[in-house]
């Protein structure tokens, strides 16, 4: 376990040769999936994905101020016949609680990629309060959650979780865990 | 100055008079939807009796996904208030095929008609300007509304309305409530038979 607290503490999340690109991995997996509007707030964790979303014309990518306005704007694409999908950091989980009401009355599709943040070697005390109750809101507020803990899960666990969320009408966070990203390091 | 606002009711039932099939609506939270309804039934009207602040960033992500299609985002003062920060992520996003009209009634007209914050001064459309919406108009008059009306299928948004109106609160129209029922109806009648294979 120090080993790997150690390895992960160092910015080895950009992957090495021999590891697989999860960042990209992602991104190919909304392609996969015809997703043709990503609404997200920033986070470095999901960086890579958002840079490819927006240099991509078959996708609609901007940004929100807050995740609450998210789940509006991928149940607004759902009915106009387009796939959506959000990107968010797990400190936002909170602000999306009531607009999933959206998602649990109206029977909407909802798809979200959630990088974790204050459990694996986490350095900011603050954030414990988002990543700790996330899965817990979640579950609570109704969504399927799904966690990806390595980084060759991720790829899988996007497709899987987002045909699910589009088959079965029903809101899917797919959480990336701290352990994937990597711990931020303050020096 | 209160005998001079408009209705909230002729008002919206004007608003969409001749409508055609090129306009797609989504309302809420409560009397937004009541006024809605008694301009007539119709699928391409969706819904938000919940989920309080959804009404522009839903109709943000039908604008994208619609965009030979026209979409208006019809909700009250303290529905927008409750997700102001949408505002600068539609003007950034800039549909222009959407616009949000805001019936402002400055109250809380659901719980017991408390003040609003409108009440107090704050200025929606100065918000509206603030955030970049490149067109915004304060509508005080059926001339107003006429205007909008002509707006709506035809402006180069996105375009953000404050409609001002009086207090008083027309009977409730009520209309189908299920949202997934709505949501159905809805892509049935935009997308066909898709919209409800998919």
């Amino acid at each position: 376990m120090a080993d790997a607290a150690q390895s992960n503490a160092v910015p080895s999340a950009a992957g090495s040769a021999a590891e697989p690109n999860w960042r990209e991995d992602v991104y190919q997996a909304l392609k996969e999936l015809d997703i043709r509007q990503v609404h997200y707030v920033p986070d470095a964790g999901h960086a890579h994905v958002i840079e490819r979303c927006l240099a991509d014309p078959e996708i609609e990518a901007g940004m929100l101020a807050n995740e609450f306005e998210g789940i509006g704007a991928c149940c607004g694409a759902w009915l106009g016949g387009q796939r959506a999908a959000m990107l968010m950091q797990s400190s936002g989980i909170g602000n999306t609680i009531n607009a999933l009401g959206l998602v649990t009355s109206g029977r909407f599709p909802f798809f979200t990629v959630i990088t974790m943040r204050g459990e694996w070697g986490e350095f900011n005390p603050w954030q414990l309060h988002g990543g700790q109750s996330a899965e817990k809101i979640l579950e609570a507020s109704g969504v399927v959650t799904m966690r990806a803990n390595y980084a060759h899960e991720v790829a899988e666990m996007v497709l899987a979780g987002a045909r699910l969320a589009f088959a079965s009408y029903c809101p899917v966070a797919v959480l990336i865990g701290q352990r994937v990203i990597g711990a931020k390091v303050f020096k | 100055m209160a005998e001079n606002l408009l209705s909230r009711r002729p008002s919206i039932q004007r608003l969409l008079q001749g409508r055609t099939d090129k306009l797609l609506v989504v309302a809420g939270l409560g009397s937004a939807i009541w006024d809605v309804e008694s301009a007539g039934e119709n699928p391409l009207n969706y819904y938000l009796l919940g989920a309080m602040g959804s009404v522009v960033p839903t109709a943000l992500g039908l604008a994208l996904a619609q965009p030979e299609r026209r979409v208006l985002a019809l909700t009250g003062d303290a529905e927008l208030m409750m997700g102001l920060y949408t505002l600068p992520t539609v003007a950034v996003r800039r549909p222009r095929n959407l616009v949000v009209a805001c019936i402002d009634n400055e109250r809380f007209g659901e719980t017991g008609s408390q003040p609003a914050h409108t009440a107090q001064g704050v200025d929606l459309a100065g918000m509206a300007r603030a955030s970049g919406f490149p067109l915004v108009r304060e509508v005080y008059n059926e001339d107003g509304i006429d205007a909008l009306r002509t707006a709506l299928y035809t402006a180069e948004g996105p375009l953000f309305a404050v409609i001002k109106v009086s207090g008083e609160m027309p009977p409730v129209v009520m209309p189908i409530r299920d949202g997934a029922t709505g949501k159905a109806r809805f892509r049935e009648a935009l997308l066909g038979e898709r919209g409800l294979k998919e």
